[in-house]
């Protein structure tokens, strides 16, 4: 019997694979990075920025389990913004326009510097199959590489058609050729596929912009960063432009619309309505005369900008129409046009909360190949196959993250519980949890379990360690304070006077109540880092939310422990609709919560399932 | 699987009583009070012993086997004589076998469900059928089981959704082209939530009454004949009359139907200054149940004040009016007159109040209800205080609709995202 060549293959160097390979490699699998060429690895192929409103979230969450992401972030980061500043901790995001170069750059000397981790040039045609589970891959050139998990990561590369007007090429990203041969393989496991499409604008040389006339957006003063271990050095910082597109350019792209790839009938994929293109702006909200454009730099040294607001699959002399009847880009130069791309995904529900495809065992799959758009959604997928897939190759249990403690839970449980009808991003309402899975919080709520599964590193460790520390002296000192409305209001805060006695954190809790005006009753919180007190604030203000969401955390975690059977048979259930047996048995749920997930579910039908499921452990202990 | 027991029948005396044991356990249980079960769904007149060989009562004994009874299990009927002492000797004895325990409210329903013998439909369109007494009850319970619950409350959870996704709107999508502002839209939608949900949660109040009974209070100075009107009202001797003043310590109820209503009429204790405790503590009771009861009927002599103020709508009499000739503003249980007028006008102002019933007619309907105005009237602060809120507005808001969905189905936060997308152009 031939050695096995690695623990763990992750196929795919974009932000799920790049994220896959660190973390099986942390796990401690021998793992192989898969990539058509090693400079490919860590490309942003779409808007030069990482982060953002649930996205920061998502980046923050795959830091504190020790991911890549965030800190290469940090180093590519040319504009930080922190969104919602003015809102509560719970829904601020932290979000930072990447120079792409730096980032490729940083993300390629990470998995470079990775220990446990090769990096293999090549493209993966096929799968080595044993006994029904994945068992390697082979390469184009024909050699086979032998491993216990493959995490295939191919983004929009699966059967990719690239798309400008009525003109179209298969391609995976510009440039690039989509993964034909592994497509069919894939379409040998019987897995239920749907189709996708994604749109660019066209990119701009920013030479040609006229700055002059246009309004710009600096980032933050104080930039926020994604990591809560790295401290790294910041690059030269930049502002970006702002501009609107007109009733001109409404009219030209009206008079077009048939020949964009959209309109003209060539897509059968299911567009994002988050991130629609401008011809699907101009069409469905036809009485808005005007639309935002943010000119993004995409990088330092690089005049390339990138117009996010206005992708297109329009052919490319009605772009260069249409961009010029912008105020400030009268002259721009279109260096690559806008396009269109569809590609397939897998239904997700054909996968289990680890990734691992549940007809296919040993194949994890992460990123857009579910259905998900987003960098960040990627990566967190990646974190996760990567961890699931080093468990199951050096023989642990699978982890499930849940929705009570991360929105990695919570995107994972919609993907493989409800599957996507257009691509998935990451929002803070899709987090029923939202006031406590915060992005300030994602260490505290995860850097211990990240230690627990061996994916945190010691130094990171003892930095989280010293943290918490601070953190737990900082809090005992204001628990042990009791002080009356009165008392507080002598430092001239508002507060009201109903002459109940409250420790520091009760008070902090209180909207105009600040860490600052305690001092006064204790010399010694004067010691306390601004740092420690920044966070004191942020976990003490939802003090008497948490208690209502610890509440319906515990109710859902009683239906999380009424497990399913994997045999369970919804067909002999009587009084559940045809409709909801086929759903149920599709998605298979695990766990009763789960079940009262799935579209369509009504209180009644979880009422008979539970009195099944109750019915069925009894026949078993009887 | 516990095996469970309880009274099936009413509460309190009555000719019969049913005490019902289901479950695993049921036939042994039964079997160690009467000796060897009959057949199947066969009647039987058997003696029934506790274990220390004493004879509790002759009772029919009647046996279900599984899953051919009302909750799918062995189940064994006990048709008891209906007194309180010889159903509780009974309880008492089944308590003492092993593997018994009394059942929770409604585990026998529950366990019907559970064994597929009721869908939940069923089980909520049989509840208020059986308990149905009158024709307005019938009618209440069939507009419920028509679904104009379920249409308001679809009503109301829609603006909800609407108010959840303005919100959700300027945190999720804060750096795109939506509106910064959008508390005027979100504060109006909650006030119109707000009052209508109050009305509903008061007309539940009603709903309640129908399902329940309407409380009418006879009250008034002693022997001024509240006690021999309530006997003409009902036609039978229910509360002991004489001509000594203070004669009813205790609040006396006869239960009618009034034009379709149910209605339960009180007698009480005539209200006057006394030193005798027992009188006293009876008047204190007197007032107590006059003031929750849904109308008062105020009989007074002429000559003492009333020291009770009547409410509006209260009916206020002369009593004895035999002995003042027949007009409007009298009634004589004794002789009959004036009696009808009374039961016309407690009927209209019944109906009247009836109508005012809402859609909603159980208890964990207004629970629902009142769970949602709390969450609602927290969430109208949260928006009122500015955008820098707004989490914490979100957060009351989906409170709120839980509370809503637990009246009809579910919702998530697609419905939201759905609302967000088809109002605001989302991606810059």
């Amino acid at each position: 019997m031939k050695h096995l060549d690695f623990d763990v293959i992750v196929i795919g160097g974009g932000h799920a694979g790049c994220d896959a390979a660190h973390a099986a490699a942390r796990t401690g699998a021998r793992t192989a990075l898969i990539t058509l060429t090693k400079d490919s690895i860590g490309v942003m192929s779409c808007n030069p920025a990482i982060g953002g409103l649930g996205k920061g979230h998502l980046v923050r969450e795959i830091d504190a389990l020790d991911g890549l992401m965030g800190r290469v972030a940090d180093r590519a980061g040319i504009q930080f913004r922190l969104l919602n500043r003015r809102k509560g901790p719970a829904v601020q995001g932290p979000r930072a326009q990447a120079d792409r170069k730096i980032y490729r750059e940083s993300m390629q000397a990470e998995i470079l510097a990775t220990q446990n981790l090769t990096t293999i040039e090549g493209e993966a045609t096929d799968f080595i199959m044993k006994c029904g589970r994945v068992a390697g891959v082979v390469l184009s050139d024909g050699s086979e590489i032998l491993s216990s998990a493959v995490v295939l990561t191919t983004g929009t590369f699966l059967r990719g058609v690239i798309h400008i007007g009525d003109v179209k090429r298969p391609g995976g990203r510009m440039g690039d050729k989509p993964s034909v041969l592994l497509a069919q393989r894939m379409d040998s496991f019987g897995l239920n596929l749907g189709r996708l499409k994604t749109g660019t604008p066209p990119r701009l040389d920013g030479k040609t912009i006229n700055w002059d006339v246009l309004d710009t957006q600096p980032g933050d003063e104080e930039p926020v960063r994604f990591s809560f271990f790295a401290r790294e050095p910041l690059a030269q910082q930049i502002s970006c432009g702002i501009t609107h597109t007109n009733e001109k350019t409404h009219d030209i792209i009206r008079q077009n619309l048939k020949r964009s790839a959209m309109y003209g009938g060539h897509i059968e994929g299911v567009g994002p309505r988050y991130c629609p293109s401008i011809e699907d702006k101009v069409v469905r909200f036809a009485d808005k005369t005007s639309h935002q454009v943010f000119l993004e730099p995409e990088g330092l040294e690089d005049d390339t900008v990138y117009p996010n607001g206005i992708s297109t699959s329009l052919p490319a002399d009605v772009q260069d129409e249409y961009v010029h009847s912008i105020v400030g880009l009268e002259s721009a130069k279109i260096i690559q046009p806008g396009y269109a791309i569809e590609y397939d995904y897998v239904d997700p529900r054909n996968l289990t909360p680890s990734l691992e495809v549940k007809s296919v065992p040993g194949l994890f799959l992460a990123g857009q190949i579910n259905g998900t758009t987003g960098y960040e959604e990627a990566a967190a997928q990646g974190l996760v196959a990567g961890i699931n897939a080093a468990r199951a190759a050096i023989g642990l249990e699978a982890y499930t993250f849940s929705r009570s403690e991360s929105y990695i839970g919570v995107m994972i449980d919609d993907l493989v519980t409800r599957g996507v009808t257009e691509p998935y991003r990451m929002f803070t309402s899709r987090a029923e949890f939202r006031l406590s899975l915060r992005a300030d919080n994602a260490d505290q709520r995860l850097t211990p379990l990240g230690r627990e599964l061996g994916c945190v590193s010691d130094a990171r460790w003892e930095s989280f360690a010293s943290k918490m520390d601070a953190l737990a002296e900082a809090k005992s000192k204001l628990e042990q304070l009791s002080l009356t409305p009165k008392q507080v209001a002598s430092t001239g805060v508002r507060i009201n006077q109903d002459g109940q006695k409250r420790n520091g954190l009760q008070l902090l809790s209180f909207p105009d109540v600040r860490f600052s005006n305690l001092i006064a009753f204790d010399a010694s919180l004067v010691d306390i880092q601004d740092e420690t007190r920044e966070q004191i604030e942020r976990d003490a203000l939802y003090i008497n939310y948490l208690d209502r969401q610890q509440r319906d955390v515990d109710a859902m975690k009683r239906d999380e422990n009424h497990l399913i059977p994997d045999d369970f048979d919804y067909q002999s259930l009587d009084g559940l609709s045809n409709e909801l047996k086929l759903k149920l048995g599709r998605v298979r749920p695990r766990t009763l919560g789960q079940a009262g997930r799935v579209d369509g579910m009504t209180p009644a039908a979880i009422t008979l399932l539970l009195a099944k499921i109750r019915q069925f452990d009894r026949k078993r202990t009887a | 699987m516990d095996t469970i027991y309880a009274v099936a029948s009413a509460r309190g005396k009555s000719g019969v009583s049913v005490v019902r044991v289901s479950g695993p356990r049921s036939i042994v249980a039964a079997e160690g009070l009467t000796g060897k079960m009959p057949p199947p769904r066969q009647a039987v007149l058997r003696k029934l012993v506790d274990r220390d060989g004493v004879h509790l009562d002759d009772a029919l004994v009647l046996l279900f086997v599984a899953p051919h009874s009302f909750t799918g299990e062995d189940t064994v009927e006990l048709h008891l004589h209906g007194s309180l002492a010889t159903v509780s000797a009974v309880l008492q004895a089944l308590s003492q076998v092993d593997g018994l325990r009394p059942a929770e409210a409604g585990e026998f329903t529950r366990r019907a469900l559970e064994n597929s013998k009721l869908d939940l439909a069923q089980v909520e369109g049989l509840s208020d059928l059986v308990e149905a007494e009158t024709e307005a009850q019938r009618r209440q319970a069939l507009r419920v089981l028509s679904g104009a619950l379920g249409d308001k409350a679809e009503g109301w959870r829609r603006r909800l959704i609407r108010s959840a996704a303005l919100i959700e709107a300027t945190i999720d999508f804060a750096d795109e082209d939506v509106p910064v502002d959008v508390t005027p839209e979100v504060v109006e939608l909650l006030d119109g939530v707000l009052s209508e949900l109050r009305q509903e949660s008061s007309g539940t109040k009603i709903s309640e009454r129908i399902r329940d009974g309407f409380e009418v209070a006879i009250i008034g100075p002693p022997n001024v004949g509240k006690s021999t009107l309530l006997n003409a009202l009902a036609g039978r001797e229910a509360a002991i009359t004489s001509e000594y003043a203070g004669t009813t310590r205790d609040v006396i109820e006869v239960r009618m139907d009034i034009m379709g209503l149910p209605v339960t009429l009180l007698d009480t204790a005539g209200l006057r200054e006394t030193d005798d405790v027992v009188e006293g503590i009876g008047i204190a009771r007197a007032i107590d149940r006059a003031m929750l009861a849904d109308l008062r009927v105020f009989l007074t002599d002429g000559t003492s004040g009333i020291e009770l103020e009547p409410r509006e709508g209260d009916i206020v009499l002369h009593g004895k009016g035999d002995l003042l000739g027949d007009d409007d503003a009298s009634i004589s249980g004794l002789t009959g007159q004036g009696v009808s007028r009374l039961v016309d006008r407690i009927g209209e102002i019944l109906i009247k109040k009836a109508g005012m019933a809402a859609t909603a007619t159980r208890e964990r309907h207004r629970l629902a209800i009142d769970r949602g105005i709390t969450a609602l009237e927290t969430a109208r602060i949260e928006v009122l205080n500015g955008s820098d809120r707004a989490e914490l507005a979100a957060d009351d808001l989906r409170t709120a609709i839980r509370a809503m969905d637990s009246l009809v189905g579910r919702v998530d936060v697609e419905n939201i995202l759905d609302e967000i997308f088809s109002s605001f152009c989302i991606g810059k």
